[in-house]
């Protein structure tokens, strides 16, 4: 068991040692992304100080007012302290609402700072990760990791943080003007603070596991939801609709029922605050009162004493409910942090060697490959494969074929030994000119959002409309594509569902075509498209394997016909290593598959 | 700020935003008499929050005056009483209206919901489901809050803010008058803010909705950037978005900071005339002092219902947004419905005719043919017929007309001679079973989703299924037959999902089967032990096949060929083979002897051509390579 990465985050049941280890790993986090903005966050704490000294002035103000500023203009006809008492009040409301709104401005950018960092990071850092993370860890996850957690750490830094240092300071700031204007009604506001304190706990409590349970709910309901709506043509199809609206309905109910028990416990909550405050309030009161009645202090100041106890507790309801934003925001912080932590198993070289001419040979020296120690994909094995070349890979499901193919493109490295183009190891090359000289194409034909001159374009994003024309054209898409309602710069997403999966496969072969690379692998690019536009994909071939080294697996053998050298794999070894021709015309697996196969054809 | 705003002076649009958020009042109807509680309980509240202040005047005016410390107790056991009631008022405030919010959000989702599950394919081939899913859950959640709280505290508000001004008039005329002055500027100002600040809002979510995909793409996409090494390309695009929309958030907080602004400045510097005014009067005797103290406490009590006037009213306007895009799916009318007088078909043995179909989708432009246009065709019962052509001739077109996903625009398609526009559609469902090219499975088990069409089937009917689509790998999954699969459990291969989608068909045991290309994904050896097992099925059931490959063609008894949405040719593959010319370009494969003479061809002049680079160890081709 261990908690380093991203392993273990499902768990719930950390031991104190490891949640430790997180909450170290996650404060790490914190403090990188804070430190580059430490002179603005405490320029910015400075103004939030200021700005709630200046904003809670004002009922002690109107007890100078009326206590000495009324008393002076009944007896002397002298405005000065009342002139004097409205023009602070002005000003220090002037500068509480400028500063408010500064701090307003300044909060948002420390965080949106600390976001985009944040976001750069993550995206950044996913994209750098080996296909075997993407693979065991599945999308939805890291996706998760980049949107929903994201959200909820943006969320505290929002409002959460700001609530907190605001009605942190507000209280405060409130208690030193009511100890300084009655000391009793400040102890009266402390011990107030006793029950307050009790309930919020209850509150936090309470709140974050329902909390917890409406988040759960709902995003059930939002699957149901979007499964229902994808899926709608099965859904009519197999009349799925009513045992649906049964399925949904409890699920609505499930939501409705954790919002009713949060809203009951605001319900709770909030009356309860209340109820304290105007406990508090009327004691103050009595106890004011009896201050004046005894001449201890004046009217102005039992008012102001009133008003800040009507106030003191305006910020608790927020305060408590930072802990709840806090505490998924720090959960989003510890996964996040796992998946930062994760190291590529396919690293770029410390010392990159560059490549700008490659050639096209690929080597496998001494290979191994096992995705799991001890169940070997491809035992140790060489190969060689001369520049210009077209090799076609046969051999049934399992046999090793795309793990070969992934091998040569470097989305995993070998176990054991190197595998080399133009004899330089694939781990010391730059993966720039990696990834210019070697270009796989797979059955999953992914489309981006935007046309569909972007998306040929991804295989050189420099490339003029020509060059893309040219390449849907060497590849025999053009057409189609002209025929779609605005031709390259339909927006491939609208209607994507009209685009059939042949048609994402010609696009995704253009998009190889201009990539010009040396070496070239097809891993089933071919499975999707009907008969007469795979015969055209196959004439173009042939030009476009001419001057480079070609890797094809196929399932259907047609496509070894163009084929300059058949390697046949069974169970990760090679079996057969020959000419086309060399091997129809011997006795070996090969023939046997395309006798098979002819008869097939009939 | 470029985009349009809302004019606070649009009194004939707030009428019609009532009267449009009323919509929903059928919905809303049993909720109302706690609706109405609440609301009462929450005026109560806001008049004894106000009588505090009261109590206070007397207080100062009365013993604190003649110094009588005796009489402070009996001020301060009422305001103690009053105290407990507003919390008690609160507390019933809360209680009542906490069931109707809650109760008709649910309502409106559950209507939501099966409207959707109605409307034809076409709609939901227009409307993205991440549309859906904001009307059904952030729009119908902002109504919920309008409801229990918007609406009621706006109603109240303006009723306490009402019921204050009486008494601060009745303090003094002077100072009520120049406290409602001084804050119908906040009243204006809030709700401009919350117009403007609402359009800033929503960019923001629109372009963190952008980023999203922009993130899911990335994800999704992870191979093909690898691939082609595009990660810094993709990174400086994300980089770009998420800069626009940092961009978006400042200007929100600029906006917020505005409002915040004027909404601390205006009431303080209200406060501040107040004071001037107020003490003035008190030293020319026009009012007493506990009159003075009364006045200030009461106007403490009304800031926050005036501050949240501009803020209620915005969140009516938006919850108005939000029932206009509710009812948009609620008004779409249905175009394919059950008949008024469904007919039944008695015995049914599952001959399908297409009589001169006609189709096209409703947004496609004037000048394109009918994608389908002019289809007849017959399947006998028992009969297996294959539906060949190019991609985009119409075959996947065809098959969801036969189940009604989409209304022919012209013709009919009969069952056992009853045009299936006369059956309602769960009987024509039963009928007739599909399996999709785009194979979708359930967040359910295994067992769920292929019995999904027969859920009254046994447990042999399940694994006969399973055998036939050559499905057996689901015993091997963690949990067997009761592993969950789809969005929320285990995930498939493509060809996984394919087998089992084919197996859901044929469980469900229908009259017809119909098939859009349902082995696409399958390797060879497997399409070829699951032809071998459907042929069994097939011999007994009507079945309409898509097929791109000759080995599924040779499932079926006849082969119908597709050209731009006409059939062309009907007959046995071996017939058609030898008299059309484009069924054979369409179906057979490059063993054609034509097509090998071509390829045969053009590998000789490659290879002539090739040859000089390869034996000058390709010198030539890497400077070609480098000058490219």
């Amino acid at each position: 068991m261990s908690v380093i990465g991203v392993e273990g985050e499902e768990r719930e049941d950390h031991s104190a040692a490891e949640i430790k280890q997180l909450r170290d790993r996650s404060t790490r986090l914190l403090g990188s992304l804070l430190r580059p903005l430490r002179n603005r966050v405490i320029w910015t704490i400075f103004i939030v100080v200021i700005s709630t000294a200046a904003q809670v002035a004002g009922p002690a103000l109107i007890a100078f007012g009326i206590d000495t500023g009324l008393p002076a203009l009944v007896k002397s006809q002298d405005w000065m302290p009342l002139s004097l008492t409205v023009v602070a009040y002005l000003v220090a409301a002037l500068i509480g609402a400028f500063l408010i709104s500064q701090y307003t401005i300044l909060s948002a950018k420390i965080s949106q700072a600390i976001l985009i960092d944040l976001r750069k990071r993550v995206f950044r850092h996913t994209q750098l990760l080996s296909l075997d993370f993407h693979e065991t860890y599945t999308s939805g996850r890291i996706i998760a990791r980049q949107t929903s957690d994201l959200d909820t750490i943006r969320e505290l830094l929002d409002s959460g943080i700001n609530q907190l240092i605001q009605g942190l300071l507000y209280m405060v700031f409130i208690a030193i003007a009511m100890f300084s204007l009655d000391w009793v009604s400040g102890v009266v506001l402390f011990v107030a603070l006793i029950p307050l304190y009790f309930l919020a706990r209850w509150f936090q409590k309470r709140s974050n596991s329902l909390f917890r349970l409406t988040r759960v709910a709902s995003a059930r309901l939002i699957v149901h939801f979007v499964e229902t709506m994808t899926g709608i043509r099965a859904v009519k199809a197999f009349r799925k609709e009513k045992r649906n609206e049964a399925e949904f309905g409890a699920l609505v109910e499930d939501y409705r029922d954790a919002n009713g028990r949060v809203i009951q416990l605001f319900g709770i909550f909030d009356p309860g605050l209340i109820l304290i405050g105007n406990l508090a309030l009327a004691v103050v009161l009595l106890v004011g009162g009896l201050r004046v009645a005894s001449g201890g202090i004046e009217i102005g100041a039992l008012l102001a004493v009133l008003l800040y106890t009507r106030q003191f507790f305006g910020p608790a309801e927020e305060m408590a409910m930072f802990y709840n934003s806090y505490q998924s925001a720090s959960a989003a912080l510890e996964k996040i942090s796992g998946v930062l932590e994760e190291t590529p198993s396919v690293p770029d070289p410390a010392r990159p060697i560059d490549l700008w001419q490659a050639k096209g040979r690929v080597t496998f020296d001494h290979v191994r490959f096992a995705y799991r120690e001890g169940r070997d994909v491809l035992p140790s094995f060489d190969l060689e494969m001369p520049a210009g070349q077209t090799i076609a890979l046969v051999g049934s499901t399992g046999a090793g074929k795309s793990t070969l193919a992934k091998l040569i493109s470097r989305f995993y490295d070998p176990t054991e030994g190197s595998v080399l183009l133009d004899g330089v190891d694939l781990r010391n090359l730059h993966p720039k000119d990696l990834r210019r000289a070697i270009v796989m194409v797979t059955q999953e034909a992914y489309l981006f959002s935007g046309s569909v001159a972007d998306n040929i374009a991804l295989g050189k994003p420099d490339a003029k409309r020509e060059e893309i024309v040219a390449a849907a054209k060497a590849v025999g898409a053009h057409e189609f594509i002209e025929s779609l309602p605005n031709g390259y710069d339909t927006d491939v997403n609208k209607r994507g569902g009209r685009v059939s999966a042949g048609q994402r496969q010609l696009l995704s072969f253009a998009r190889a075509f201009i990539a010009d690379p040396v070496v070239l692998i097809l891993d089933e690019a071919t499975a999707s498209l009907d008969i007469p536009s795979e015969r055209l994909v196959q004439e173009g071939l042939l030009t476009l394997l001419a001057d480079r080294t070609a890797i094809i697996i196929a399932h259907r053998l047609s496509t070894v016909a163009i084929a300059d050298r058949v390697l046949v794999m069974e169970h990760g070894v090679i079996v057969e290593d020959g000419t086309p021709n060399d091997l129809i015309a011997g006795t070996g697996r090969f023939a046997q598959l395309h006798a098979a196969w002819r008869d097939s054809l009939v | 700020m470029s985009s349009p705003t809302a004019e606070p002076g649009q009194i004939p649009q707030r009428l019609g935003t009532f009267k449009a958020i009323l919509r929903i009042y059928p919905y809303a109807k049993p909720a109302m008499p706690r609706i109405y509680l609440g609301m009462v309980s929450a005026l109560l509240a806001g008049i004894v929050a106000l009588l505090i202040p009261q109590v206070l005047r007397s207080l100062v005016d009365g013993p604190l005056k003649t110094g009588d410390a005796a009489q402070i107790w009996p001020a301060f056991g009422i305001v103690l009483i009053l105290g407990v009631l507003e919390a008690a008022l609160i507390a019933c405030r809360r209680f009542f209206v906490l069931q109707p919010g809650t109760r008709v959000e649910a309502r409106l989702r559950n209507a939501l919901y099966e409207q959707l599950q109605d409307l034809p394919v076409s709609f939901h081939d227009r409307w993205p489901s991440g549309q859906l899913l904001s009307r059904a859950v952030s729009d119908l959640n902002l109504i919920r809050r309008w409801i229990s709280f918007g609406i009621v505290l706006l109603i109240v508000n303006i009723l306490t803010i009402l019921v204050g001004f009486f008494f601060l008039v009745s303090i003094s005329w002077f100072l009520g008058v120049i406290f409602v002055i001084c804050s119908i500027p906040l009243w204006i100002y809030g709700y401009v803010f919350e117009s403007k600040y609402s359009v800033v809002a929503r960019r923001s979510q629109d372009q963190s909705g952008d980023l999203a995909t922009a993130v899911e793409e990335s994800v999704h996409g992870i191979r093909v950037l690898k691939a082609f090494g595009r990660g810094r390309y993709s990174l400086d695009r994300f980089s770009e978005q998420a800069e626009e929309l940092l961009g978006t958030e400042i200007e929100k907080a600029r906006a917020i900071a505005g409002i915040w602004f004027w909404l601390l400045l205006v009431p303080d510097v209200t406060f501040a005339i107040c004071l001037l005014a107020g003490v003035w009067l008190a030293a020319t005797s026009q009012i007493t002092a506990g009159e003075l103290v009364a006045f200030f406490a009461t106007a403490t009590v009304l800031r926050f219902p005036v501050e949240s006037i501009g803020f209620l009213l915005s969140m009516t306007f938006d919850t108005r947004t939000a029932v206009d895009r509710f009812f948009e799916v609620l008004d779409t009318p249905n175009t394919i419905q059950d008949p008024e007088h469904p007919k039944t078909i008695k015995k049914p043995l599952g001959k399908l005719a297409f009589n001169d179909v006609h189709f096209r989708y409703q947004d496609s432009a004037a000048q394109y043919a009918d994608l389908i246009d002019g289809v007849t065709l017959t399947l006998e019962p028992g009969e297996t017929m294959a539906l060949v052509g190019l991609t985009g001739s119409g075959k996947s077109t065809i098959t969801a007309l036969t189940t009604r996903l989409y209304d022919v625009t012209g013709g009919s398609i009969t069952l056992d001679g009853v045009d299936i526009r006369d059956l309602t559609r769960t009987d024509l469902r039963t009928h007739m079973a599909m399996a999709f090219e785009d194979a979708t499975l359930f967040s359910a088990s295994v067992r769920d989703n292929v019995m999904l069409g027969r859920p009254e089937g046994t447990e042999d009917d399940l694994r006969e299924a399973l055998e036939i689509s050559q499905a057996s790998f689901v015993f091997d999954l963690p949990n067997g037959l009761d592993t969950k699969v789809g969005e929320e459990g285990l995930s498939l291969s493509g060809g996984q999902r394919q087998r089992l989608a084919l197996a859901r068909a044929v469980a469900a045991r229908p009259e017809v089967l119909v098939l859009d290309d349902p082995l696409s994904a399958l390797d060879v050896d497997t399409e070829a032990l699951v032809e071998a097992a459907l042929r069994r099925v097939l011999a007994s059931t009507t079945a309409l096949i898509v097929a791109h490959r000759p080995s599924t063609v040779m499932l079926a008894d006849r082969v119908a060929l597709l050209e731009s949405g006409r059939i062309t040719a009907v007959g046995k593959h071996s017939d058609l083979l030898a008299s059309s010319d484009h069924y054979r370009f369409v179906i057979s494969s490059l063993e054609d002897e034509e097509a090998r003479e071509a390829i045969e061809r053009a590998r000789q002049e490659n290879d002539r051509t090739d040859k000089n680079d390869r034996t000058d160890d390709r010198t030539d081709k890497t400077e070609e390579g480098v000058a490219r």
